[in-house]
């Protein structure tokens, strides 16, 4: 599914990843987890192309293709989505309309007739029940005026419309309570279906215990420093990060 | 995102060609002989020529206004032609087969066929080319509910009476430069007259489109709505490409008699000029509306072409309980420049108005709101709420607002609200991450950014409106 190799990016003159590698097979759940500053948030940006981040060196394969070679909106339909750790507000453009476009562009890629307006609201007006948003939320502008967790829903029922096939979780359990983060959990597990991969950036072991990860990585100074199975969580939990700081250094 | 926004401005006027339709055109000049050659051609009565020959004498002792924020080459008065028709107007259609092909073809190619609109839209189209209305549909049907509307130089010859009566009420000959010019050589417009108690059948739609060289256009709207009526009309326009600035001064006078409605939106495309500044048409009009007794006047334009605008409908609250409202979109690219806003002049007691602006700025365009609410001594109770928003795309465009506000009398509530804003990249990025390309982000942004205005619009013209837009900003981003 994604295959990265000796990544290396900065923001500006900062180097951030360094000789990053990590392979994700289809199904599989990875956690990256480490303090703050560690390069956590870098890793979805420069998967998903944002400007500004710039690669310096190393390859990134995504479903055989050269994913560093695409355009930001060719990954996305694809099929990577990042789910934004602040989701930012689109005033007047309601949240229907923003969707269908999306999912249209998608659809469109994967050579799939287009819905109709109809059918399109139907599966909309079903999917924001999923993610316990009322579906006035469709008709409010990308959004405006939602509360945090409102937002973040909202990012998993854009993830949940347009199936994609790397989802990229930055920091989503942030500032939200334990319902809204069920809520979150509950429907990426729905979408855990063997095939789908997930990365689930984090900074707190918590939303593993909603999500449950296949691997775990720590990320310090912008390498992974550690790797192992869902039991790193906790342990990471109960130790904090400095230890791992202290080995690499 | 600078760089993106440059490339996206690269496409061509879409409307940009000039059909071949043998005109009837005056030498370029303008004296008294002109306004006499106008009014003969039309067959006008004495009074009508009398009219224009005081607008003519009062347009030489003016001068062009130069207070608005914008800048272009002195306009050569005497370089101009005032008068031209299509030839094929010497016998007038009876009906669309009648029509020349030619003009049907020209239609098409702006996506507004009469056929279709006829069939379709149910909407009754006097289409202007250049100075002489060529078709009018639908007559019967209106007729049948009392309601006038034809061309203006009909009117004058048909109902003399009203046209006499109305005729420079609300912008008087002398008013400004440009409205003496436009009373003085005015070619031709539409006339709308509701009777009491009446509410319009249909929208009024009038097409129109400047097609000579070195013509100068000069549109002559008069609305006139009898006590308790209401209508909705609507005015659309884009014109050829050329090289040449062309001016274009048209005068709109609304009268909303006690208890009426009128609703009065614009969409206006004219060629912008090219991507170095080059032509484009100059776009100086005055649009005023007077309200009486609980009347009602709202003005909607979405302004996204010309060169230089210079424009601000404005309502005149006369009556008690009257009521003015202004949304607009401006729209500028490349080099254009818009100077546009309104005035609302509050005399009745208890008269509200309410203005939404919103200039969207792209490439090295500039676009000014300017507007005045005026609150006059009597006029207790007055309410007014002002609300300007700019968006910037890129950053070598700008975006400037001048409010007025003049208040006599003390009980009046005055609200201005005024907002500054970048399409921003984390916008862009999250449309693009959701797998828009960049000039549907923008595009989709600049309109969530229009929507308040938009609503305001008839529905066809909305969805029109929100293409515009799309064209408009083709080559703002890439």
């Amino acid at each position: 599914m994604l295959d990265i190799r000796n990544l290396n990016a900065r923001v500006e003159e900062t180097e951030i990843l360094r000789n990053l590698s990590l392979s994700i097979k289809p199904g599989e759940v990875h956690a990256i987890m480490g303090p703050n500053g560690a390069g956590k948030s870098t890793l979805g940006n420069v998967l998903s192309g944002r400007p500004g981040y710039e690669v310096t060196s190393g390859s990134v394969e995504f479903n055989g293709k050269d994913l560093l070679d695409m355009e930001i909106e060719e990954r996305a339909r694809a099929g990577l989505f990042l789910a934004f750790q602040y989701p930012v507000e689109i005033p007047g453009v309601s949240n229907m309309e923003f969707l269908k476009a999306a999912v249209d562009a998608r659809r469109k890629h994967l050579d799939l007739p287009e819905l109709s307006s109809f059918d399109f609201m139907k599966i909309a007006r079903e999917t924001s029940k999923r993610v316990s948003l009322d579906a006035a939320f469709l008709k409010r502008g990308v959004n405006e005026g939602f509360s945090g967790g409102e937002k973040k829903r909202n990012e998993i029922m854009q993830m949940m419309l347009l199936e994609p096939n790397l989802c990229i979780l930055d920091e989503t359990d942030s500032g939200l309570d334990i319902d809204a983060l069920q809520v979150v959990a509950e429907g990426v597990n729905a979408m855990r279906d063997g095939k789908r991969s997930f990365i689930v950036v984090t900074h707190y072991q918590r939303l593993l215990d909603f999500i449950v990860p296949d691997h775990v990585h720590v990320l310090a100074a912008g390498r992974i420093v550690k790797s192992g199975g869902k039991e790193l969580a906790l342990e990471l939990e109960a130790k904090g990060y400095g230890w791992l700081e202290d080995e690499v250094a | 995102m600078t760089e993106q926004v440059e490339s996206l401005i690269r496409k061509d006027y879409a409307a940009g060609f000039h059909t071949s339709i043998e005109s009837d055109t005056l030498k370029p000049g303008l004296d008294e002989e002109v306004v006499r050659f106008i009014s003969a051609k039309k067959e006008e009565p004495q009074w009508m020529l009398d009219w224009r020959l005081k607008a003519f004498r009062a347009w030489q002792e003016m001068e062009e206004p130069e207070w608005a924020h914008v800048h272009y080459p002195d306009i050569n008065f005497q370089a101009l032609s005032y008068y031209s028709a299509p030839k094929s107007m010497a016998d007038k259609p009876k009906s669309l087969d009648e029509v020349d092909p030619e003009l049907l073809e020209m239609y098409e190619k702006l996506g507004i066929p009469l056929h279709e609109q006829e069939a379709l839209a149910g909407v009754a189209v006097d289409a202007v080319i250049d100075s002489v209305s060529v078709v009018t549909t639908y007559r019967a049907k209106l007729e049948e509910a009392g309601v006038i509307f034809c061309p203006i130089s009909e009117a004058i010859a048909r109902f003399p009476d009203l046209v006499q009566r109305y005729l420079g009420s609300v912008v008087p000959q002398r008013d400004n430069f440009y409205a003496a010019l436009n009373s003085a050589v005015f070619s031709d417009g539409s006339f709308v007259y509701i009777p009491k108690g009446v509410r319009c059948p249909m929208e009024l739609s009038t097409y129109f489109r400047i097609n000579e060289m070195n013509t100068g256009q000069f549109e002559r709207t008069l609305i006139v709505a009898e006590e308790g009526s209401y209508v909705s009309y609507l005015e659309g326009c884009t014109a050829p490409m050329r090289d040449e600035n062309q001016l274009h001064a048209a005068v709109v006078e609304l009268v909303a008699l006690d208890d009426a409605q009128i609703k009065y939106s614009t969409v206006q495309n004219w060629y912008p000029g090219d991507k170095e500044g080059k032509g484009g048409i100059y776009n100086f009009v005055t649009k005023r509306g007077i309200c009486h007794r609980n009347a009602r006047i709202s003005w909607t334009q979405v302004e996204t072409g010309s060169a230089v605008t210079w424009k601000y409908p404005s309502c005149i609250l006369k009556g008690d309980n009257s009521v003015g409202e202004f949304y607009s979109v401006a729209l500028t690219n490349n080099f254009q420049q818009a100077d546009t806003g309104t005035k609302m002049i509050h005399i009745g007691k208890n008269t509200s108005s309410t203005i939404i602006a919103k200039g969207i700025s792209a490439g090295q365009s500039n676009s000014a709101y300017r507007g005045l609410v005026r609150i006059n001594a009597g006029a207790s109770g007055a309410r007014n709420f002002t609300q300007c928003d700019s968006l910037l795309i890129g950053d070598r465009c700008g975006a400037h607002t001048f409010p007025y506000i003049e208040s006599k009398n003390s009980s009046a509530v005055i609200e201005h609200e005024a907002t500054t804003s970048k399409v921003s990249d984390d916008q862009m990025f999250l449309c693009q991450q959701r797998g828009l390309d960049a000039e549907k982000a923008v595009s989709m942004i600049v309109n969530g950014f229009c929507r308040e205005v938009f609503k305001e619009l008839p529905m066809e013209f909305a969805v029109e409106a929100g293409k515009l837009l799309e064209v408009s900003l083709e080559g703002s981003v890439g």
